[in-house]
């Protein structure tokens, strides 16, 4: 489902007398229907730039990055919304939302925006609002001014609201008391066994062994310094 | 959800003011439902862009096809005076950054909303009305303001009329310049609010011209930096606020305070 080949990556910064910062060298791997793939590395190894290269949010110099049918590098910004619309979701660390948008619509758009009818994609939020144990007087209100546990519930609700193929995890569990942390961990695990592709980055240990399958670990693709 | 023809094909795009660059050589296209946000300093040519999109100034150079109704794909710029008029009332929108320069002024909420209408040919009051009042509704403006003259309004009000007043007609393509601008933030966030479920609701495009990158961020699929009449660097707006290559880009994002 996802297959990355000879990917790399450096920033040029033109206003820091073009300094330039290579972050990423010829990573390879891939990850197949059904299967959970973890990140591991030290930070600034360079797992969340990975992530966010296959998201597209990240441009690479050279390599590619298949997701199904589309090569996310070279791909036109057209191509990756459809991409991320259809196929591809993430769970980011960070929750940005227009504020005054109720979290029920929040956690609904992904399915508006593949044209659900609107009482359907509610009814599905509310699922996945209640199964997260976000209590139900918060639906109304814009999620923006949540405790960094709730946004981040709000997050993953969004993020599983609709049945990806593939999905990318960042940090999922962090920030999550146990009864939650088990509670996401279910969802990532129905989620492969719906057949779904997963990458994802946990520093929770024991939560990465429970649902992933294997371990990549990024510092093998980390640039050496010349 | 994948259409195989742009809605808005822009080649080469060149507006000249004596020997100074308004716009130099701007290609893009815009596909149906998908929202470009246009950024730049002032006095980068990204208003003059719009207005020569819009058909509001001449332009020197270039082609803006636009995917017609009736015939398809057709030059914008080569089309007779009636007949751009005419897009203009039906399937272009254009909302100014002052509500002011897009309402007339001296008449009522409702009246502006429905004089839109009746230029593309609606003539029963009382259908009139009950759309007026609907889009009110839509823009969150209470239906017993209908009668009042947006003078009235206050600023926020007055732009949201302004965008009833624009969408009433369902526009398939809808320019904006600065459409926040001058606005509280708590307006701000109302109006952003509006626009996104307006855009999902009624799949129109939008061009949309502004300063502010976290409107851009929370608004456009795609992105265009603008400076000095250049488009520097396009693409997807995460991409480009997150990943910027050009070096004005680099300096526009990393100058933004953070909050």
């Amino acid at each position: 489902m996802i297959k990355i080949s000879n990917l790399s990556k450096h920033f040029i910064l033109h206003n820091q007398n073009s300094a330039v910062i290579p972050v990423m060298d010829q990573a390879e791997f891939s990850v197949a229907e059904g299967e959970c793939v973890a990140l591991v590395g030290q930070s600034g190894a360079g797992k969340s730039t990975l992530m966010r290269m296959i998201y597209g949010n990240y441009l690479a110099q050279n390599g590619a990055i298949w997701v199904g049918e589309t090569n996310v590098v070279g791909a036109t910004a057209r191509e990756i919304i459809d991409l991320r619309r259809k196929t591809l979701g993430y769970v980011s660390q960070f929750l940005r939302v227009v504020p005054r948008v109720p979290t029920r619509d929040v956690v609904a758009e992904p399915l508006l925006a593949l044209g659900e009818e609107q009482t359907k994609a509610r009814r599905k939020a509310e699922e996945l609002l209640s199964l997260l144990n976000i209590p139900e007087h918060l639906w109304d209100l814009s999620p923006t001014t949540f405790s960094g546990g709730e946004q981040q519930r709000v997050n993953i609700a969004r993020g599983f609201v609709y049945d990806y193929p593939a999905l990318l995890l960042d940090e999922p569990t962090a920030s999550l008391d146990v009864k939650n942390r088990s509670i996401v961990l279910g969802l990532v695990e129905s989620a492969k066994a719906r057949g779904a592709a997963i990458i994802g980055i946990f520093h929770d240990e024991a939560a990465r062994d429970q649902v992933c399958d294997r371990v990549i670990d990024v510092t093998q693709y980390t640039p050496k310094a010349a | 959800m994948m259409t195989d023809c742009p809605l808005l094909d822009v080649r080469s795009v060149t507006k000249m003011y004596g020997r100074r660059i308004g716009c130099s050589s701007v290609s893009f296209d815009l596909w149906p439902g998908e929202v470009m946000g246009i950024v730049g300093e002032s006095g980068s040519g990204k208003s003059t862009l719009l207005n020569c999109l819009a058909g509001h100034i001449e332009v020197d150079q270039g082609q803006v096809f636009f995917d017609t109704r009736s015939e398809g794909m057709k030059d914008t710029l080569l089309m007779s005076e009636p007949e751009r008029r005419m897009l203009s009332r039906t399937d272009w929108a254009f909302v100014h950054q002052h509500a002011r320069d897009g309402l007339r002024m001296s008449v009522s909420a409702g009246g502006n909303v429905g004089e839109r209408l009746m230029a593309v040919g609606a003539r029963h009051y009382g259908n009139i009305r009950n759309e007026a009042i609907d889009w009110l509704g839509r823009v969150e403006i209470h239906h017993s303001r209908i009668d009042d003259r947006p003078t009235a309004f206050s600023g926020g009000m007055q732009q949201r009329l302004q965008i009833a007043r624009n969408l009433v007609t369902g526009p398939r393509l809808v320019f904006m310049d600065e459409p926040t601008g001058g606005l509280d933030v708590s307006v701000q966030a109302r109006l952003l609010d509006l626009l996104r479920s307006l855009v999902r609701e009624m799949g129109l495009s939008a061009i949309i011209v502004t300063h502010d990158l976290a409107v851009v961020r929370l608004l456009a699929d795609r992105l265009m930096v603008m400076k000095d009449g250049y488009v520097v660097e396009s693409g997807l707006t995460d991409q480009v606020l997150d990943d910027p290559q050009h070096a004005y880009t680099q300096l526009l994002v990393s100058s933004v305070l953070q909050v």
